[in-house]
């Protein structure tokens, strides 16, 4: 992977402040009809159920919009026939809520140039279409802050869907949080290679909370780990939503989405006509992400001090992969006095020191 | 006088009724499921005629669910096989996966500038991939008996960890930035689709197959064969038909076709391997070969209907706004009554008059 390293710099490069494509023309709020295609069924409990939040929000900001929205939709080329029947029906802007759709949005977006496509986490981008996703990673950060602060064994586990940069990336922030707060503990990852198997990542869960950790964090769609660790009775963090529900008494928080934000955004800009296609992506200075409501046993002083990194993050001070970062290996990644660049943290495909846990390779 | 319902079982069936029974059993479903959609606070008779018309009603929808048809086709004609010699192969998902992945490799390591030359030797690996991966299971159960239904299923999972193995290790595509996906497939490694819509070539075979195996297990020794030793093992035995070579044999060739309808789906529609890439029709195709009673033509009829109920629902989310989960009670609906009406083909229920006190004592015995 390594050798590839300036090539993909080079592409994200390209394709982050490469070709400025032209604003679109204005699109009356009632002929917009935005489609929304989910992976999962809007009663996940996690990320989907979120997107839909997301979608409600922007009706009730934009009364005059109607949007319509499809669930459970496999990251196939099923989705494209989705994406053309919603166009057929009279939908003018599109969007796709995960990475597996991009294909198939960038097939359809160049058949359909006069219809506006979102694609959220992806890369590839068109005169009509554009991507979404937020800096979770700082979130996870500071969810990492308070799992370090409250581990008693230093032994923390975390239920990982895809070994992909954008979870890998979660989980080496989540990391550096935890070491932050606790130099001596660990981050066990367990990947179950799916998005939505609630009985896979219960099982995950199980497994690591059998070999003895007493946190867990988790990147996958469901509430499925939180209610493992609720059964067990060790602390979650959970992700995507507030999953208290999921573990009323072990929750301790989780970094949540605002996909609301960008819907609200963009369908605004569509009915202005100031829509073009860019790459979003919003952090915890802009409210994209955030955390969860904290539980009962989470200290204050735990609060203070994800009060204090949240500051630095949000003023700009520092962010989560300023040098030095070390690797597994104990290599020294990125050096003190430098930072990570966005290109970097998006193609991330390395383990962060005090993960265990194994890349496929 | 007392009156009871007794149910026997049918001699034989009429054609009529052969045919009443499944046309009566989707009426019922549909009856029932007006009755479903008139509670959701939509008009059933608005939400059937968006289903045909979204997947039948112009050129677009009818292309849609035949790309939809070609993999339930060629798949369950695999079940198909291997059912009728009662070798229960439950992995056509695996060997889906299996082919995609030889399909995948064909392209990888020995491209060929020439979409003939290319098709056929993706054609070619994608079978054996998928055709050894069934005959393992086919030789354990012939040798020792081992239960193909586990095995077929638990090489399922080992298929799909291959798949996942190649797209996250070896063969990741390096401009991907990390996602776990092969590079996008070059045109000549592309099956031709037909007049701008995403109908590929995989048409032919899912035409072709269902016919060539009608006249097979019809007409030819072979096919005969395999209908005996289906029936009756043991008498196929003393025949002098060797059943280990028949079950590894059918089990090949039933994984092959699962195989070829692997590559059709990745080198037709998908352009390369990527996580997700089945849509379970290995599973699907199971339910497929038992609504067409294992008939090669009604396997055609009942994927095109199937296609057609997939390609709607999808439409009425949009068009009505109901949940996926409405849908799935359609569509569970439907299979309910049509494998539910199976049990009158077989069966007759018939009215009883009079009491049981004046039956004879051994009646009472055998309707017990």
């Amino acid at each position: 992977m390594r050798r590839f390293g300036w090539l993909l710099v080079l592409v994200l490069g390209f394709t982050m402040c490469g070709a400025a494509y032209a604003a679109f023309p204005p699109i009356p709020a009632e002929e917009i009809n935005p489609g929304f295609v989910y992976i999962g069924p809007i009663g996940d409990g996690g990320w989907t159920f979120m997107h839909e939040k997301g979608r409600l929000e922007m009706e009730e900001k934009y009364p005059g919009v109607k949007s319509v929205f499809v669930e459970s939709i496999p990251e196939s080329h099923d989705a494209a026939r989705v994406f053309e029947t919603m166009i057929r029906n009279g939908s003018k802007v599109i969007f796709g809520t995960t990475f597996g759709y991009m294909d198939f949005i960038l097939e359809v977006a160049n058949k359909y140039p006069d219809v506006i496509f979102m694609h959220c986490s992806g890369y590839k981008d068109a005169p009509n279409m554009g991507t979404y996703f937020g800096r979770m990673y700082q979130a996870r950060y500071l969810s990492g802050l308070v799992a370090g602060k409250m581990t008693k064994n230093n032994k923390i586990g975390f239920v990982g869907a895809h070994p992909i940069p954008e979870v890998i990336r979660g989980i080496n922030s989540f990391t550096r949080g935890v070491r932050r707060a606790n130099p001596d503990a660990e981050v066990q990852v367990i990947w179950i290679f799916s998005w939505l198997d609630p009985a896979k990542e219960k099982e995950a869960a199980k497994a690591l909370i059998d070999s003895g950790v007493d946190v867990l964090a988790m990147h996958a769609d469901t509430g499925a780990t939180p209610q493992a660790a609720e059964e067990a009775g060790v602390y979650v963090v959970g992700y995507n939503n507030d999953m208290s529900a999921y573990a009323p008494t072990k929750h301790l928080t989780a970094p949540i989405w605002d996909w609301g934000m960008v819907y609200k955004e963009t369908i605004g800009q569509v009915i202005d006509g100031t829509w073009a296609p860019k790459h979003i992506w919003y952090g915890l200075k802009e409210g994209m992400v955030g955390l969860a409501p904290y539980g009962k046993d989470v200290p204050d002083s735990v609060k203070e001090l994800v009060e204090e990194e949240k500051a630095r993050i949000v003023s700009g001070e520092w962010d989560v992969f300023y040098g030095p970062v070390k690797d597994q290996s104990g290599e020294v990644r990125v050096p003190e006095g430098s930072a990570m660049t966005d290109a970097e943290m998006l193609s991330m495909n390395w383990f962060v020191e005090g993960v265990k846990g194994e890349l496929p390779q | 006088m007392r009156l009871s319902l007794k149910v026997e079982p049918r001699l034989e069936t009429s054609r009529l009724l052969g045919l009443m029974i499944p046309v009566l059993s989707l009426v019922s479903a549909l009856a029932m499921g007006a009755v479903f959609l008139h509670f959701m606070g939509v008009s059933p008779a608005k939400a059937y005629s968006t289903i045909v018309r979204a997947s039948l009603g112009d050129a677009y929808g009818i292309s849609e669910t035949i790309v939809k048809a070609i993999p339930l086709t060629m798949v369950a004609i695999a079940v198909m096989l291997a059912f009728t010699m009662l070798i229960w192969n439950i992995g056509c998902e695996g060997q889906i996966f299996m082919g995609a992945i030889a399909a995948a490799a064909a392209v990888r390591y020995c491209f060929v500038d020439n979409r003939l030359v290319m098709f056929a030797i993706m054609f070619v690996l994608s079978g054996i991939a998928g055709g050894v991966w069934a005959a393992i299971a086919g030789f354990f159960r012939a040798k020792w008996n081992v239960n193909e239904i586990i095995t077929t299923l638990m090489l399922n999972y080992v298929a799909i960890n291959f798949f996942n193995y190649f797209i996250y290790g070896p063969w990741r595509d390096p401009t991907s930035l990390g996602f776990p996906m092969t590079p996008l497939f070059p045109d000549t490694a592309r099956l031709t689709c037909y007049c701008g819509t995403r109908v590929h070539a995989g048409l032919i075979l899912a035409l072709l197959l269902p016919l060539v195996f009608w006249v097979v297990l019809r007409f030819t020794r072979w096919g005969y064969e395999i209908r005996v030793m289906g029936e009756n093992p043991k008498a196929a035995g003393f025949a002098g038909m060797s059943y280990v070579k028949n079950v590894v044999l059918v089990m090949f060739i039933s994984g092959a076709i699962a195989g070829v309808a692997g590559m059709c789906e990745l080198s037709g529609l998908q352009g390369r391997l990527q996580a997700g890439f089945s849509g379970g029709y290995g599973y699907t195709a199971i339910i497929v070969a038992w609504l067409a009673r294992l008939h090669p033509v009604g396997i055609i009829l009942v994927s095109f209907l199937l296609g057609v109920l997939l390609v709607g629902s999808e439409t009425l989310q949009i068009v009505m706004r109901l949940p996926v989960s409405s849908m799935l009670v359609l569509q569970g609906l439907i299979l309910f009554f049509v494998l539910g009406g199976e049990f009158f083909r077989k069966f007759r229920i018939r009215i009883v008059t009079g009491g049981g006190h004046r039956a004879s004592p051994e009646a009472l015995k055998e309707g017990e």
